[in-house]
This record gives structure tokens, sequence and C-alpha cells, in this order.
């Protein structure tokens, strides 16, 4: 192949195939759970693919944005199936996530030597969180409107530069056409281009120090007389073709919402967002998306009045809290083992408590806080009770995982 | 050659460049973040806005824009500023304490300059949300069978009574915001321009 040896010579393209993919060596024992990785970056071309045709028939004005969008349903070829794939394609963004952090919850993936990939992560979930959020308010829609405002209210909270630094970050003194220019900037190319890079960076770090697997093994320590790790297999063929399965499966699950349930009954797209933005008429009830509704659980849980500076503040710091735990999951955890396989009953009953209260704090963030949506209790009193166990399972981290006794590795992947 | 390297003088020459390099990208820095604030545009759609309240019966509210935000302007009978001295216990703020709420000649009693027209913004002081009219009084409108009228906002359920003063135990922290007004007349408000300027 003389073209190969001609472009080797100035690019090291044989060397980054093998070096990734065709002689990275990945644990043989993969699972279920490593799917959610490679369907993220899966979603994430498709929503930048769908947002440039989004782009160009967008408008990104006060008084165009909300047409501009039905025009795009109605009148755009295909326009329909375009948007909906890049709304579905956020919620289904997060699903993946959620699963690909699960996994990594489960089988210790976040431990020495795998920090920096944990924190990169963390850092690219946190910039989803920007991107989904600058995005929603793109329709212009009523929801999308005052979603933003109370969003960036939050900002205000912030003892004396709270408000300056709101203003700054709207360009006026409401949420407004400046804010929705500049938000359509942030969406289009700031933050897809911040996530491209983190990925890139998630997976240059992965692949210095190798994958996980699902017995938390390292498989480094047994090499054959090549240097190959004997429970390694190369990424491709057999990763690419296992991946390849599971992305029919997802597009199948995924076109299936976008044809026959694309709004999924209010979870990925709010009722309310189907009208446009009224600045002097709030909707009944303002409520993010589904991805973020357990960080705004938390946010309205803190109604401790006695707190100095009062409880509005604390609520924004216990919102921010609760993201900054994920980073310093790798130093909280003391087990002698990574994955939840040779764990004792204190991680696996810890880490199935904080599951279930990710999902209610989640559903609670959905609903009236004085309502009563689970039983017994106001939903507001469930959210505070799941905001302490949030909290509890990170900050009593050191001690269970000492406690805990585990079972001892084996050598060799099963 | 390696020699003759004076180490005091490169250390030297490499810490100016390196500070006048980020002295220039500090510099740079300085109109891009401010070409972040608001607008002249924006500044400008700030000017005050004139309002006539001859028409404006009691228990009456309109409902205007200053600023891309709500005012309301309520006219209020005696007997509900009657009303508004027994809820007294029920406020978090009654005396208008926090200074920031209002301009200090709203700082009394009723939080307004005519003691029958309230001014204020109609954005919930907890996390900006459009608080709603909720003027009927008795437990009908699920507020409690003590309630006396006000304004309710739907997002976290805070209560403000009809000085725009909030209850206890809600989310919102503080009463809502007086804007700067004054009288032009004896029924024109100018809202925007502080009561002091407009006749001094």
């Amino acid at each position: 192949m003389s073209l190969i040896n001609w472009i080797d010579d100035r690019f090291p393209l044989t060397k980054v195939w093998n070096e990734h993919l065709a002689q990275y060596y990945a644990p043989k024992n993969f699972n279920f759970w490593y799917y959610f990785g490679g369907l993220a970056v899966v979603v994430l071309v498709l929503q930048i693919v769908t947002g440039i045709i989004l782009t160009m028939h967008y408008k990104p004005d006060a008084e165009l944005a909300f047409a501009s969008v039905e025009y795009i349903m109605r009148d755009v070829p295909a326009g329909w199936f375009v948007r909906y794939l890049h709304g579905v394609g956020a919620s289904m963004f997060f699903l993946v996530v959620y699963l690909h952090m699960f996994r990594g919850l489960m089988y210790g993936s976040y431990r020495n030597p795998r920090e920096l990939i944990w924190i990169l992560g963390m850092v690219i979930y946190v910039a989803l969180m920007a991107e989904a959020f600058f995005g929603y308010l793109l329709p212009w829609g009523n929801m999308s409107y005052w979603g933003a405002q109370v969003i960036i209210s939050l900002f205000g909270a912030i003892p004396v530069i709270g408000e300056p630094l709101a203003e700054w970050i709207r360009g006026d003194f409401v949420v407004s056409d400046a804010t929705l220019n500049r938000f359509f900037a942030f969406h289009v190319i700031l933050l897809p281009l911040l996530l491209a890079l983190l990925v890139y960076l998630h997976i240059v770090a992965l692949h210095k120090v190798g994958s996980n697997n699902p017995d938390g093994i390292d498989i480094k320590k047994n090499k054959d007389k090549d240097g190959i790790p004997v429970d390694g297999i190369p990424f491709h063929p057999y990763y690419t073709v296992k991946d390849t399965f599971g992305i029919a499966v997802f597009m199948t699950i995924f076109l299936g919402i976008v044809f026959f349930v694309p709004e999924l009954g209010g979870w990925f797209l709010e009722k309310d967002n189907f009208a446009p933005a009224d600045i002097l008429q709030t909707p009944p009830d303002i409520v993010p998306l589904w991805y973020l509704t357990p960080y705004y659980s938390i946010l309205r849980a803190v109604t401790f009045e006695w707190l100095p500076g009062g409880a509005k503040v604390w609520g924004v710091i216990a919102m921010g809290a609760a993201i900054v735990m994920f980073f310093f999951l790798p130093w909280l955890d003391r087990a002698k083992v990574r994955s939840i396989r040779y764990r004792g009953w204190m991680y696996k009953t810890a880490l199935t408590i904080f599951a279930v209260t990710f999902v209610m704090l989640g559903y609670l963030g959905t609903k009236n806080p004085g309502h009563i949506d689970l039983f017994l209790f106001e939903n507001v009193i469930w959210a505070q009770i799941g905001m302490l166990l949030y909290f509890a399972f990170f900050l009593l981290m050191p001690i269970y995982t000492t406690l805990d006794r585990t079972k001892p590795e084996p050598d060799r992947v099963g | 050659m390696t020699d003759d390297v004076n180490s005091g003088r490169r250390r030297l020459l490499t810490t100016v460049t390196t500070g006048v390099g980020l002295a220039g990208a500090t510099a740079l820095a300085v109109p891009l973040v401010a070409s972040m604030k608001p607008s002249a545009r924006a500044v400008a759609a700030g000017a005050p806005v004139e309002v006539d309240i001859e028409d404006l019966a009691p228990g009456k509210m309109k409902v205007i824009e200053w600023r891309g935000k709500p005012v309301w302007i309520l006219r209020r009978d005696e007997q509900t500023l009657a009303d508004l001295e027994e809820i007294v216990g029920e406020l978090s703020d009654p005396d208008s304490e926090v200074i920031e709420q209002q301009p200090a000649y709203a700082q009394n009693r009723h939080r307004s300059i005519r003691p029958d027209v309230l001014v204020v913004l109609g954005v919930c002081t907890h996390l900006g949300c459009a608080p709603t009219k909720e003027f009927e009084k008795g437990a009908s409108t699920g507020l409690g069978d003590d309630w006396m009228g006000g304004f309710f906002c739907p997002c976290h359920g805070s209560k403000f009574d009809l000085s725009g003063r909030v209850y206890k135990n809600v989310p919102a922290p503080t009463n809502l915001v007086v804007p700067p007004h004054s009288y032009v007349t004896e029924n024109r408000i100018l809202i925007g321009v502080d009561e002091t300027e407009a006749t001094g």
C-alpha cells in the first residue's frame, strides 16, 4: 500500500490506528455496561450533525426564534425529523451518560490510576449540562424563557457580585434578545468545541492507563512474551463489532421515540414550551428537563430560614456541592478492591440507596414541592431526606468503604 | 558557548517577557468581557415610563412593563390597608427593614408614596418567577383560611401580602422590590425616576 506508506511518512496514520484500535488491548470481559461510552460518542456526533442542519433554518432573535422553530417543524423538508432527533438526542445523551457514570460507580472505574479520566468525565458532564441549558432557551418557548430566568437568578444569590454577574450573563436586566443571541453562540460554538476537546482528552487519558473491567482487575499485570495482556483482546475488531451491535439496538430505541413519542409525555419536551415566551406570564410549574431535576430538587429542598444569609443562597450552595461531590470520589473511596463484585454488603447497600435516591430526587424535581406525590410526606420532605442520603453516600464513603469486608480479587479475569 | 550564558539576565528577560505577555492578555480580556455587559440600547430601554392611574379603581391592578419587567400598580381601599396591619405577625419583614427592597420614601407601613397606591415589581424575590394575584380572601383560594389577599408565586410557593411583603416560611427571602418612582401629578406616576430627582 504505497498510499498508506506515503501518508505514514508524513502523518502517523498506521501508528494511531494500531495504538488506539487494532493493537489497543481491552479486557476481554466487557459486559452490557460497557456500551455507553461509545454510545455517548455516537450521540455527540448525531447532535453536532443535526445541530448544524438546525442552525441553517433557526433564527436566534427574540422576535423570530419561536416562529423559526415552527417553520422547521412544518415547512423545512424533514425539519421535524431533524429537530426531534436533536431534542430527543439531548435526553438520550444524558441517559447514556448517566448509565456510563453508574458503570464507573459499580466497577470502581474512577479509582487509581483512573482519577483523571473520571475528573475529565465529570467536566464533560458539567459542560453537557451547560450545553443543554443554553440549548433549551433557543426555541424561545415560555418554559425556555422562565427556566433561563430562574437559573440565571441563581447567580444573583451570590453575595455582592451576584446581581452584576447575572446582568453580565444576560446582557440585559432581564432575559431578552441579547440573552438569546449569546446563548446561541455558547450553544453552537463555545460548548461544542469544549466538549470535543474534553472528549478527546478523556479518551487520551483512558488509552494511557487502559480500560477498567467488571472485575476491576489490572490486566496489565499478566502479559505474554510479546508484552500483550493475556486477558486483553484488540479493540478492533472485537469491540468495534460489539459496539456496532449496541448502536443498532440503541438507534432502534432512539428512533422509536423520535417517530412515535418525541415528547415522551412531557419528559423530553415540555408542553409549556409550545407557547411562546411571555414575560408577564410564568408557567404554573417551572421545571427543568428530567436530567437536571435531581439537582433542582436539592436546590428546592433547602428551606431552612435559620441558616445565616437565608435559605436561598444555601440552596444554591447545596446544588453546587451535589455536583462537586462526584469529583472527589476517587479519594473518598478507601476500599481494597475496585469492583462491586468483590465488595461487601455496605458498599452494595450504599450504591443501591444512592441510585434510588438519585431517581427519587429526579422525580420530585418535576413535582410541586408542596404536594404529596409519594406517600405520607410532602414532596419537599422527601427531597430533604433524599438530599441527606445523597450527601451521606459521599461523605460517609471513607468510613463504610474502610469497614466493609471485601473478597480477594482473583488474579485473572474470569 | 554555554559558559557565556548570563543566567540572571536570561531569567530577568524571561520573567519580563512572560509578565508583559500576561498583562497584554489581561488587557485584551477586559474589552472582551465588557462586551457582554448590557449594551447601550439595553440601557436606553431602561428609560422611565409614565403611567396614568386616574382610571384605577380600588382593588384593581395595572401591569405595565419597565426594563422588561412587569410593574404592578395596585390601588388599595381603607379596609385593605387596615387588614394589612393585622397580618404583621405572619410576615418576615413587616417594617421593610431590608433597605435594598425599596427606596427610603417607600419604607413605611404601606410601602408606598401615596398610602393607597402600591408600586412593586411583579418579580418573585426567590428566583424571578411572576407571582399571580390572589385577591380573594379566605380558604377558597387554597392559601389558608386566614388568607387576606395578596400574591402567590406558583413556582415555589412564596406568598406576599397586598403591600408586597413576604410571608414567613416561604422560599422567597425578602419583600417584593419597590422600583424608583415618583408622582408627576396627582394621578401620573413616573416609574424609573426617584421622588427626590423628580421634585428636586
